[in-house]
């Protein structure tokens, strides 16, 4: 299948040389936009209808911020998407793509095909905050880094039990150390104010590692992670 | 140091029969105790086919397993309890049940015997109380399969000694395993992250966020998790999720371990997962739940 890519810039989930980017053509019946200025460029497509799809590359926001929404008949051939990454650490090979619900069947095997194509696999969702992967992992570390405070067992104890017990490849303390706490702190953030529940809070040890970062970016110290910009939907 | 020769096990379930072949296979003199010889004569059926297994793939020699069967015996008589050094009980997740087992085992064993519970989601200083030697028991939480996996969740109750939880935990290395300490605290840490977790997929499910595929497929690919929520719970069985869910909620009532409706549901369907078919997939067809 023929698609081709507009980068707005700024994307941080594709390579140059990746195969998303190496497969495209100057034109087809796909456009895949990337960037934080994805969704804004939809309106400046031409032809968009005219498209199997339009593929927009999303951060944290919803797709609906792009399209609009009406009474729950949203959806035709724009999609949204996101190579899934934890803060820091390098993107995985998982796109989460989200439809709407009157997104054509046409248009999600169009943009499977395409990412698939290019090496990827994709967790097909709807439009909510969070998604699939954020929405269930964000209470799970929260939990842990309570947890942690409260001394329920060491941090290594802690780790090496859920990975031991459940085969889970890192434990959640030393995944948060490694792909930086200050990031989760800003996602976990973002959905407690999408959902208003109690498990999205951030974690006390989230919050201080936030508070420095942000206090060491003002005194211009070194800082450890990037802090992504804030995308509440 | 307590000197820990022979193990006593409570209950020939699964979890006792399993943690049966863990200590016969350390070289433990071991005594699995159940008021069913049916009970009996099934986990000894089981366990000598695990042995065949591990012979057939080198894993152990014939030798060594006459060995270790040589050191399980199995009985129906409490009074024959009276020979171990600790005694691991793994029966039904209920107080008084355990309760009324400890007491009698109280009488049967030698006082300097330690006692421990192989309990996931009761309390240890609760389950201690009704044991008449509550400074000489522990929590020891091994993961099923027990003759499989390496970790042992250590609790201390809160009036467990000291030298108690010691012994316990060489016994733990001694045993082959691998002891984590955790807090006497509801579900411990394996249950006490894994049940919210798993009900926060099946609300993902209910509220129509992604079909169950979908979500296995972004937890397995984006996190590397060995398997997806809902595959797990299918494999699991959805009945016994909803018991431990309903003991931790119980405990903790905190909201994501309250059971999803779609819990209750499905189970009135007969959906408990694989071993009826059909759970959040379709066995035959491979087909999704809702698909």
């Amino acid at each position: 299948m023929q698609y081709s890519v507009i980068n707005t810039g700024d994307s941080n989930a594709f390579e140059d040389d990746h195969a998303l980017l190496s497969n495209a053509s100057r034109s087809g019946e796909v456009v895949v936009i990337l960037g934080t200025e994805a969704g804004k460029s939809l309106s400046e497509l031409r032809d968009a209808a005219k498209k199997t799809a339009v593929l927009i590359e999303l951060d944290g926001e919803c797709l609906g911020v792009h399209t609009g929404e009406s009474r729950g008949e949203e959806g035709g051939n724009v999609l949204g998407f996101s190579r899934f990454r934890l803060g820091a650490a390098e993107p995985t090979n998982l796109v989460e793509l989200v439809r709407q619900p009157r997104t054509t069947d046409a248009a999600i095997a169009a943009a499977k095909a395409i990412f698939e194509g290019a090496g990827l696999q994709v967790a097909v969702c709807g439009d909510f905050a969070g998604r699939i992967i954020d929405r269930l992992v964000r209470p799970y570390y929260n939990a842990a880094l309570t947890r942690l405070d409260e001394a329920l067992a060491s941090a290594d104890d802690l780790d090496t039990t859920l990975k031991l017990g459940l085969g889970y490849p890192e434990g959640p303390i030393a995944l948060l150390e490694r792909t930086g706490l200050e990031y989760h702190c800003q996602v976990t953030q973002d959905l407690f104010e999408a959902y208003g529940e109690g498990a999205y809070a951030p974690a006390r040890r989230a919050r201080v590692a936030y508070m420095r970062a942000m206090a060491q970016r003002e005194t211009g110290a070194a800082q450890l992670f990037p802090i992504p910009p804030s995308n509440g939907d | 140091m307590h000197n820990i020769k022979t193990v006593g096990v409570a209950g020939s379930g699964t979890m006792g029969a399993g943690i049966a072949i863990v200590a016969a296979r350390a070289g433990f003199k071991t005594i699995v105790f159940d008021t069913q010889q049916a009970a009996l004569d099934r986990a000894r059926k089981q366990t000598e086919g695990f042995f065949a297994k591990s012979v057939e793939r080198k894993k152990l020699t014939q030798p060594q397993v006459e060995t270790m069967l040589a050191n399980l015996t199995a009985t129906t008589r409490i009074d024959d309890m009276a020979a171990c050094d600790i005694v691991i009980e793994a029966v039904f997740e209920n107080l008084k049940v355990k309760h009324d087992l400890l007491a009698q085992l109280n009488k049967a064993c030698k006082p300097e015997a330690l006692f421990a519970s192989n309990t996931s989601t009761l309390s240890i200083t609760e389950i201690a109380a009704g044991s008449g030697r509550d400074e000489k028991f522990v929590g020891m939480h091994f993961c099923l399969p027990a003759q499989l996996m390496k970790l042992i969740e250590m609790s201390p109750g809160l009036r467990t000694s000291d030298e108690t939880f010691n012994a316990a935990w060489d016994f733990a290395k001694a045993l082959g395993q691998i002891p984590v300490k955790t807090k006497d605290n509801p579900g411990f840490i394996l249950n006490y992250f894994l049940v919210p977790f798993n009900n926060d997929a099946i609300r993902l499910v209910e509220a129509g966020v992604a079909a169950p595929a979908d979500i296995d497929r972004a937890i397995k690919v984006g996190l590397g998790y060995p398997m997806g929520p809902l595959e797990l719970l299918d494999l699991v069985g959805l009945d016994t999720h909803l018991l431990v869910a309903e003991a931790l909620y119980s405990s903790t009532h905190e909201p994501r371990a309250a059971v999803p409706a779609l819990v209750k549901r499905m189970i009135a369907a007969g959906q408990l997962g694989r071993k009826t078919g059909q759970g959040f997939y379709t066995y035959k067809t491979n087909a999704m739940f809702g698909g």
